[in-house]
């Protein structure tokens, strides 16, 4: 059986292609890329008001809202704005210790901080959003180191969402960082030390340049991510997100939520356009 | 790079205080969870075990735990099988659709979460007219647990050349035996990589999980977060974010041994077994997790 079954592939490429991607390609364009299809027509229907039931008809109400009403307005600008701080954070906080990996650490070194900040990436999301909800919190630890200087926390809002996110996101920023400036060879550098560039000149005008793409490699992670959170900003705040918004209204206006989540996807698609323009997906 | 003294000082000054911003929110519920008092006070006014013996003993946590692994190997199982498939399909052969096919894969991890979430919780209750249980919740796992699996594989597949198969096929051996005895063998320790990020991934999963959850079952994650809002529970959930925290140093343990077992081969990273060429397969680690 199994040979006849083996001959019967034998150099026939493309029953081999059909074999192989039938069920996975069922899966994908059947099952997601139709949920997608839905979502995209749920986006347009509404929901009766009185008695809570989706009128299943074309209408714009729910984009209007989106459009019109300036909380919601305020609450996806709140989000970007979030993404884009968060992202300079790390960008930031990354660019030495990854600098630090490529360029400065001996063989051990490297592989000791490579795993330094890959551990993190396995531990629990929850579970570090849970560490930071305690740091910040009225007896936790930042207030404790604060108090004796006569400061307080910023305790829960904004800047812990940032905190946070600034957190999760840290390793998605190092590690593509770190990997452009791999692919940097040392020659490069020593030929402009040799040239007579100082090493300021030497990092703006040679490692800059070069490993700028990997940057914005990383900062598609950390952007998108913050985009459509909603546990951490639920858990250290009280302010409303894209996500948190998308939240509250899947369980009584499903339609409302379906619209409100094609703006993460717009969101993302066209940073995903300036990405590529700046060359971000040209080594990853 | 040649760098100056003060250069050097300041770097690793840097590079010690993003490791120390890493590291110390996971060492400080470290500490809470050896905390005597049920409120959160830091420093915690006394040392005790009780909250582990609770945790342990704590019915749902445990059922939770179950869920969450069920979850889990089942949605990996689908994702190996699918995203073999795809590897193999896509790995060596070019044909019209191939950019589309690898682009659909990645989609369900590049779009947020909360979309993909919305999008399965949408469809299964109003249109297909599914309530929400534990099988749609792996069903959302497995979705973006394919492109896990499909890029360690693919990636071998690009790495080791066709030739092998080529000569199997020339000595006698038909598609499948050639598959089982010299393909299959080179993909092995790909698989399992693949599959080791695809159940990390999936018993971490909270976003898509609260869309696609039936109203009585819960996750690990989902447990936790419910819990996180009972002050009595608080103790508790420290104490099994800290097992969880020691646990995740397995799947880096395993990770580091399947890429150094590779040996030549390059593991999931480039060439050369050592310590830089973790670097690509710490990439391939990031884009995975970055379904949350």
């Amino acid at each position: 059986m199994g040979r006849r079954l083996a001959g019967l592939f034998y150099h026939r490429p493309k029953l081999q292609l059909g074999a192989l991607l039938a069920a996975p390609m069922a899966w994908l364009v059947l099952l997601y890329l139709g949920a997608l299809a839905i979502l995209l027509i749920t986006a347009f229907w509404t929901v009766n008001p009185l008695s809570g039931t989706v009128i299943k008809e074309f209408s714009l109400e729910n984009f209007e809202e989106l459009v019109n009403v300036p909380v919601y307005r305020e609450i996806v600008w709140r989000t970007v704005r979030t993404a884009v701080l968060v992202t300079l954070t790390d960008a930031i906080i990354a660019f030495p210790i990854a600098f630090y990996m490529a360029k400065v650490a001996g063989r051990r070194g490297k592989a000791i901080l490579v795993i330094a900040v890959l551990m993190p990436l396995w531990s629990s999301y929850l579970v570090k959003v849970l560490a930071w909800r305690e740091i910040i919190a009225e007896h936790g630890i930042i207030n404790w180191g604060l108090g004796p200087l006569g400061l307080h926390g910023p305790g829960e809002g904004l800047v812990a969402v940032w905190l946070v996110f600034t957190y999760l996101w840290l390793p998605y920023m190092v590690l593509p960082i770190f990997a452009g400036l791999e692919r940097i060879p040392n020659s490069l550098i020593s030929a402009s030390e040799d040239l007579g560039a100082s090493p300021f000149t030497t990092f703006r005008r040679v490692i800059l340049p070069l490993v700028f793409p990997a940057v914005v490699a990383g900062s598609i992670f950390t952007f998108s991510l913050t985009l459509g959170d909603y546990i951490a900003p639920k858990l250290v705040s009280n302010e409303q997100f894209i996500g948190t918004s998308i939240f509250a209204s899947i369980t009584n206006n499903q339609p409302f939520a379906a619209a409100f989540a094609l703006v993460p996807i717009v969101i993302v698609i066209a940073y995903l356009g300036v990405a590529r323009r700046l060359g971000a997906f040209e080594h990853v | 790079m040649r760098l100056s003294k003060r250069a050097k000082v300041l770097l690793r000054l840097a590079v010690a205080l993003a490791l120390a911003f890493i590291y110390i929110p996971l060492l400080v519920i470290g500490v809470q969870a050896f905390n005597s008092s049920k409120i959160l006070k830091w420093p915690p006014p006394g040392f005790t075990l009780e909250w582990f013996s609770k945790a342990f003993e704590s019915e749902s946590a445990r059922e939770a735990l179950l869920t969450s692994l069920e979850a889990g190997l089942v949605a990996t199982t689908i994702a190996i099988v699918l995203g073999s498939l795809i590897a193999l399909a896509l790995g060596r052969r070019r044909f019209f659709g191939r950019e589309a096919i690898s682009f659909l894969v990645v989609i369900p991890i590049a779009l947020p979460g909360i979309v993909t979430g919305v999008a399965l919780s949408n469809t299964f209750t109003q249109v297909l007219g599914i309530s929400l249980s534990l099988m749609t919740v792996i069903i959302g796992h497995a979705t973006f647990c394919i492109v896990v699996v499909y890029n360690n594989v693919v990636a071998r597949l690009r790495r080791t050349s066709g030739s092998l198969e080529e000569a199997s096929s020339d000595l006698g051996a038909d598609t499948w035996q050639t598959f089982r005895l010299v393909t299959f063998p080179s993909l092995r320790t790909a698989v399992a990589a693949g599959a080791l990020l695809a159940f990390a991934l999936s018993f971490d999963e909270i976003i898509v999980t609260t869309f696609t959850i039936g109203a009585g079952e819960e996750t690990l994650p989902i447990w936790i977060f419910r819990n996180l809002f009972r002050p009595n529970q608080l103790p508790i959930v420290d104490a099994v974010a800290v097992i969880l925290i020691l646990i995740s140093i397995i799947p880096v343990y395993i990770a580091h041994r399947l890429s150094s077992d590779e040996g030549g081969v390059g593991g999931r990273g480039g060439a050369g077994g050592g310590g830089p060429s973790a670097a690509p397969s710490a990439i391939a680690e990031a884009e995975a997790t970055a379904a949350h």
